[in-house]
C-alpha cells in the first residue's frame, strides 16, 4: 500500500490542485499554498511533489498556450486524477473516523 | 554587428536571468521538463524583480537553477537512451580505423609522439601507485602512528627525528589514552651471525623490538608465536630470505645463533617483508636483550633510559578504533612538558606524530628508518611527465586543425547527412582515442624498458620501488590513455563540429583554418618553450657537476684509496701496506672528508662567552702531507705515541677569522692556545682554507686534531701505474685480515663523484625528459611544416614562375617557423637561468658561475634540428616542378 499512500504535503498539494480548478500550474500552486496553508513553500519541493503525484498517477497534466509571459514558455497545468480524488476522500475519510472517535470530553481538556 | 544593436536595444527594458544559469538548466534538465521549468524560473524571476529587485532576483534564479538539479529533473546521457548510439560507435571506430590509415604520416607522427610520451606517463603512475602502496598489506594502517621527535639546537633551525627516546615510548605506553598497543623498536642490530662452526660467520643487520612490534605491525610469521616470540631476551625473529641463508631450507626455529659471546635463539620466521614497506630488516632481536642497567655503552646522550637520549628508538602506536589522535597528541605535548620541565636543559623535546600513511611521503627527518620520497621530487617527476604528454596532446591538436582543409569536407557532408554536433565530437575524440591506444601498445614496450632504466639509475630507487604491474595498474593506464586521448583530441573536436556544412561544401578554401593559427603558434610555442628549458637545464646540470668533481678543494684527491677499517687494528694492516711497491704513503684519519659527513665540537679563545662550532677531523701526522694541504704558518703535527695527551691543534684562516685569533695573520696565532670541547690545545699550524663539507655548505671554523690511531680511515695513496694488480694485493692483505667482511675501499675521486650522485640521477632523468620533449616537439613542427608546405604548394609555383630564387623561398617559408623558435628561446633562456642562479645553484655555496654559452648550446642544437627538418622540407617543395602543379587547378 505505501505507493498509494499519501503523505501530509501531497494530500495538500493534490487538494490545492482541486481548489485551483483550472489555474493548477506550478507556480500557482506555489503561491496558493504559501497565501493559505501559511507555509513558506519552494518551487522546487512543490515540483518534486507534483513528479511524484504524476508517478503515482494522482494527477495528470498537460500543456497550456504559449503566452507573451514567462519568455513564451507554456505551462504545464494539472488536474486531479480518478485515483487521485479516490485517495483524498480516503484519507478525509480516516481523518474523519479518528475525529468521531475522540469523545468530546477529552478535546476540551487538552 | 546589426543582432548586437538589437540585443543591446532590449536589455535596458527589463533585466533577464543570467544566461549562464539558463545555459546550464537546459543542459541538465529533461526535455520533457524543461519548458515547463524554465516558465516557471522565468516568472518567479520577474515576480522577484518587481519585489526585490534586480540582484536578488539573479541570486535567486541562479540557487533555484541549482537547487532543481534532482534525480527526476536530470537528462539521461544520450548514448542511453539512444538507441542509435552503438550502431555510431562502431561507425566511429571504423571511420577512425580508415583515417587513421589513410593519414600515415599524421597517425605515425601521433603514435609515435604519444608512445613515448605516454610510457613516461605510466611510469609516473606506476611510481606514484608504489608510492600510495606504501605500508599497504599491513593491517589498520589507518590507526598506526609513529611518534617522532623535534629539538632545536641553540641557533640553528629545528630539527625533526624519526626518533624517540626509550623513555618516551615507556611514557606513551603508560599515560597516553587510545592506545591499544606502542612498539618501541631500537635501530641497528649488526653482527656476524655464527651457527656451530667458526668459518660460518654470516653478516646480519636487523631492529630491536619489543613484544608489542607485532600487535602494531602485522607481518605474517611464517613460524613462531607472534605474541611471544619477542618476549625472551635475546630471541631472535628471522625473515624468510635471512633464515635460507643462514639454515637452509632446515627449520631454524629453536636453533641458537651466536653473535659475539652471546647465544641468540630463534623463535620466528617472518614471510619477506614487502618492498613496499618503509621498515627494512633482516631479523628482529627482542628490545629485552638490551640490559638496561648497563652502564658502560652509555654515550654522551646519556643511559638507555635517558629521556634526552632520543637518536636510536622508534616509537610505533597502534590506537584503539575510534580513538582521537587530538586528544593522543596533547597527551603527548603533556609528557614532553613535564619531562622537559623536569631537567634543566636547553634542549626541549618535543614529541609529534605522524600517521603511518604519510611517513614514506612526509618529507626527510633525521634518524629516517628506512627509505623515504621525497615529495617534491615526486612532485617533479609528474610535472615533467605531464609536460611531455601535454607536448604530445599538442602535437596531436595542432596537426589535426593543419589538415583541416581535407577533413573539413568529410565533416561537411557528415552534417548534411544529419550529423548533430555531439556525434562531430564524438568522432574526433574517438579517432583520438583510438590513436591513444594504439600508442598505448607501444608505450607499454617502452615502459618496460625505461622502467629497467630507472631503477637502476641509483639502488636506492631500486630497493625502494617495485613499479610492478597489477590489474588495478594497467586499468589505470587505460584510463590514463583514454584520458589523454580525450584531452588531445579536445580541441579538434570542437574546431570541426563549428564547421558550416554549407560554406564548407561550397568552397573548402572558405574555411578559417588560419583564424586558429595563434593557437597552433602558441602551441608551438609552448612545446619549444619547455624543450628549450629541459636541454638546457641538462647542459648546465652537467657542466656544473663536472665542476664540482674538478673543484679545488684546498687539497689533492688523486690517487688517494680510503679503506675503511671496519673496527679492526689498522697497525699491522698499515704496515703491511706501506711495504707494496705501489704504496706511496698511508695515513690514518677518522673521517673522509668534503662527502657530507662530519663531526664537530665547540671552540673557545680568549673570551670565555664567545663559542663556536668548529669541523674537526682526527688525523695522524702523514695525513696532511698525503694530501697536500697547504701551510700557512707553522708546522705539522709530530708523531707521538699512542696514549699520549692531546696538546697541538692546526687550524685553517676561518677560523682566525671567526675568533680574531693573532689579529687574522697566521703565522702570530701560532702558539695560542684554544679551547676544544674539553681540551685546551695549541695551535702548532695553520692551514688554507680547505673544504670540510660538500660544496653545498660554506667553510667554516675547522680544526685538525692529532690522534695516533683515529681508526676509522686508512688513506693510502697510490702510483696510477698497474692499478688493478695493486687492489687485488691490498685485498689479499685484507682477506688476512678479517676472513668474514668484504674491502671496503673507495678512491677519494669516485666517493666525491657518488656524494654528489643525487645530482647525477636529477641529470640522467632531465637528459632523458629533454630529449623526449625535443623530439616530439620537433616530431609536432616536422608536420606542421609538411602541411603547410602542401597547403603553399600552389603559391611557392606562382613564385617560382615569376622568378623567385631557391635561397629567397627557403628563407620566406621558413623564417616563420624560426619566428616561433626564437620567441622560444626568448622565453626559455632567462627562465632557465633565473631558476638556476636562484633556486639550484643558491643551495651551493661554491659553485662555477654559468656561462652564456652553456645557455646558448641548447637552442643551437634545437634550432639545428628544426632547421633541417624546415629546411629539407621546402627545399623538396621549391624543387618541385611549378609547371606540374600549377597544370593541376
Amino acid at each position: 500500500m505505501k505507493g498509494t499512500h499519501l503523505g501530509e504535503f501531497e494530500e495538500i498539494v493534490l487538494l490545492t490542485i482541486a481548489s485551483l480548478v483550472n489555474n493548477a500550474y506550478s507556480v500557482a500552486i506555489c503561491d496558493e499554498l504559501s497565501t493559505h496553508a501559511d507555509r513558506t513553500v519552494k518551487l522546487g519541493v512543490v515540483h518534486a511533489v507534483l513528479n511524484r503525484l504524476e508517478e503515482k498517477g494522482l494527477v495528470k497534466s498537460e500543456l497550456g498556450e504559449a503566452t507573451s509571459t514567462r519568455g513564451g514558455k507554456r505551462k504545464r497545468y494539472y488536474s486531479v486524477t480518478g485515483a487521485g480524488k479516490a485517495s483524498l476522500l480516503r484519507a478525509k475519510e480516516i481523518r474523519d473516523q479518528l475525529w468521531q472517535k475522540i469523545p468530546q470530553l477529552t478535546l476540551n481538556r487538552i | 554587428m546589426k543582432n548586437n544593436a538589437t540585443r543591446r536595444g532590449r536589455a535596458p527594458k527589463s533585466p533577464r536571468p543570467p544566461k549562464w544559469a539558463t545555459k546550464f538548466l537546459q543542459f541538465y534538465c529533461r526535455p520533457s521538463l524543461l519548458e515547463d521549468l524554465e516558465g516557471d524560473l522565468l516568472e518567479f524571476f520577474d515576480s522577484n524583480l518587481k519585489t526585490r529587485g534586480a540582484f536578488l532576483a539573479r541570486l535567486i534564479y541562479i540557487i533555484d537553477v541549482l537547487k532543481f538539479v534532482r534525480p527526476y529533473t536530470l537528462r539521461k546521457p544520450s548514448f542511453a537512451n539512444n538507441s542509435t548510439a552503438r550502431p555510431m560507435l562502431a561507425n566511429y571506430f571504423k571511420t577512425s580505423t580508415r583515417s587513421i590509415t589513410r593519414n600515415k604520416l599524421f597517425s605515425g607522427i601521433n603514435i609515435i609522439g604519444m608512445a613515448f610520451s605516454l610510457s613516461v606517463g605510466l611510469l609516473v603512475i606506476a611510481f606514484v601507485s608504489d608510492i600510495f602502496h606504501y605500508d599497504s598489506t599491513l593491517k589498520n594502517p589507518d590507526r598506526i602512528y609513529r611518534v617522532y621527535s623535534s629539538f632545536q639546537p641553540s641557533g640553528q633551525p629545528t630539527m625533526k627525528l624519526a626518533t624517540t627516546s626509550w623513555k618516551a615510548g615507556a611514557l606513551v605506553r603508560q599515560q597516553a589514552p587510545g592506545v591499544a598497543s606502542v612498539a618501541i623498536l631500537r635501530n641497528r642490530f649488526s653482527g656476524d651471525a655464527d651457527i656451530n662452526s667458526i668459518d660460518n660467520k654470516v653478516p646480519v643487520t636487523g631492529l630491536y623490538a619489543d613484544e608489542n612490534f607485532f600487535d602494531v605491525f602485522s607481518f605474517p610469521l611464517l613460524k613462531g608465536v607472534a605474541s611471544s616470540a619477542l618476549k625472551q631476551p635475546h630471541s631472535l625473529v628471522l625473515t624468510q630470505t635471512t633464515a635460507n641463508k643462514l639454515f637452509g631450507q632446515g627449520d631454524p626455529v629453536g636453533r641458537y645463533i651466536k653473535f659475539d659471546t652471546v647465544n641468540y635463539t630463534v623463535t620466528g620466521v617472518l614471510q619477506d617483508i614487502p618492498k613496499l614497506s618503509h621498515i627494512q630488516f633482516e631479523m628482529l632481536v627482542s628490545l629485552s636483550s638490551i640490559d638496561l642497567k648497563d652502564t658502560s655503552t652509555a654515550s654522551s646522550d646519556g643511559t638507555y633510559m635517558d629521556w634526552n637520549n632520543f637518536f636510536s628508538n622508534y616509537t610505533y602506536v597502534l590506537l584503539k578504533p575510534g580513538a582521537d589522535p587530538a586528544a593522543f597528541n596533547a597527551a603527548l605535548d603533556r609528557i614532553a612538558r613535564a619531562e622537559n620541565a623536569s631537567r634543566p636543559t636547553d634542549r626541549h623535546v618535543a614529541l609529534h606524530t605522524q600517521p603511518l600513511k604519510n611517513i614514506h611521503i612526509g618529507g626527510q627527518m633525521g634518524n629516517e628508518i628506512g627509505f623515504v620520497a621525497n615529495p617534491v621530487e615526486v612532485y617533479m617527476q609528474c610535472g615533467l611527465a605531464l609536460i611531455i604528454i601535454l607536448s604530445a596532446c599538442f602535437n596531436y591538436t595542432n596537426l589535426s586543425i593543419a589538415r583541416s582543409l581535407k577533413r573539413s569536407r568529410e565533416v561537411g557532408i557528415r552534417k548534411v547527412i544529419g550529423a548533430r554536433r555531439m556525434q562531430v565530437i564524438g568522432q574526433f575524440i574517438s579517432e583520438s582515442v583510438l590513436i591513444a591506444l594504439l600508442s598505448l601498445g607501444f608505450a607499454f614496450l617502452i615502459f618496460l624498458f625505461i622502467r629497467e632504466q630507472f631503477l637502476s639509475l641509483n639502488p636506492r630507487l631500486d630497493s625502494a620501488f617495485s613499479l610492478a604491474l597489477s590489474p588495478r595498474l594497467v586499468l589505470a593506464f587505460l584510463a590514463f590513455t583514454v584520458l589523454v586521448g580525450v584531452v588531445a583530441g579536445l580541441l579538434p573536436a570542437l574546431f570541426y563540429s563549428k564547421i558550416n556544412a554549407v560554406s564548407v561544401l561550397k568552397d573548402a578554401s572558405s574555411l578559417k583554418v588560419f583564424r586558429h593559427l595563434s593557437l597552433r603558434k602558441t602551441l608551438v610555442v609552448v612545446q619549444y618553450t619547455f624543450s628549450l628549458i629541459f636541454i638546457t637545464a641538462t647542459i648546465i646540470g652537467y657542466n656544473q657537476y663536472k665542476g664540482f668533481l674538478k673543484f679545488d678543494l684546498g687539497f689533492k684527491t688523486e690517487n688517494i684509496l680510503n679503506i675503511k677499517m671496519q673496527g679492526h687494528d689498522d697497525a699491522v694492516f698499515a704496515k703491511q701496506l706501506s711495504a707494496l711497491p705501489a704504496v706511496t704513503g698511508v695515513s690514518r684519519s677518522l673521517l673522509v672528508t668534503c662527502l657530507g659527513s662530519l663531526t664537530g665540537s665547540s671552540m673557545k679563545y680568549n673570551d670565555p662567552q664567545d663559542s663556536a662550532r668548529v669541523d674537526i677531523n682526527y688525523v695522524d701526522e702523514n695525513y696532511l702531507p698525503l694530501h697536500q694541504y697547504t701551510f700557512l704558518a707553522g708546522r705539522n703535527f709530530l708523531p707521538k705515541p699512542k696514549d699520549a695527551p692531546e696538546t697541538e691543534t692546526i687550524v685553517n684562516e676561518e677560523t682566525l677569522r671567526r675568533f680574531k685569533i693573532g689579529h687574522n695573520d697566521p703565522s702570530k696565532a701560532i702558539g695560542e692556545t684554544v679551547l676544544i670541547g674539553r681540551k685546551h690545545l695549541t695551535i702548532v699550524g695553520v692551514l688554507k682554507d680547505f673544504h670540510y663539507g660538500t660544496l653545498e655548505s660554506r667553510i667554516e671554523p675547522t680544526a685538525l686534531e692529532y690522534v695516533a690511531n683515529p681508526g676509522r680511515y686508512l688513506n693510502v695513496k697510490v702510483s696510477s701505474t698497474n692499478l688493478p694488480a695493486t687492489m687485488t694485493s691490498i685485498e689479499s692483505l685484507w682477506k688476512e685480515l678479517d676472513k668474514v667482511h668484504p674491502l671496503d675501499a673507495d678512491f677519494y675521486d669516485a666517493e666525491i663523484e657518488h656524494a654528489y650522485s643525487y645530482f647525477t640521477v636529477m641529470l640522467k632523468t632531465m637528459g632523458f625528459f629533454s630529449a623526449l620533449a625535443i623530439c616530439i616537439s620537433s616530431l609536432g613542427l616536422f608536420g606542421m611544416v609538411i602541411y603547410t608546405m602542401e597547403k603553399r604548394l600552389k603559391e611557392i609555383s606562382i613564385r617560382k614562375v615569376l622568378g623567385a630564387g631557391n635561397g629567397l623561398l627557403v628563407y620566406l617559408l621558413s623564417k616563420s617557423f624560426l619566428f616561433l623558435l626564437l620567441i622560444s628561446a626568448l622565453i626559455a633562456l632567462p627562465l632557465t637561468w633565473l631558476f638556476f642562479d636562484r633556486v639550484i645553484l643558491a643551495r651551493f655555496a661554491y659553485h662555477q658561475p654559468i656561462r652564456p654559452g652553456e645557455l646558448l648550446i641548447g637552442p643551437a642544437f634545437v634550432a639545428a634540428i628544426a632547421f633541417l627538418m624546415i629546411g629539407a622540407q621546402t627545399l623538396k617543395a621549391v624543387r618541385s616542378n611549378p609547371a606540374r602543379i600549377l597544370k593541376n587547378e
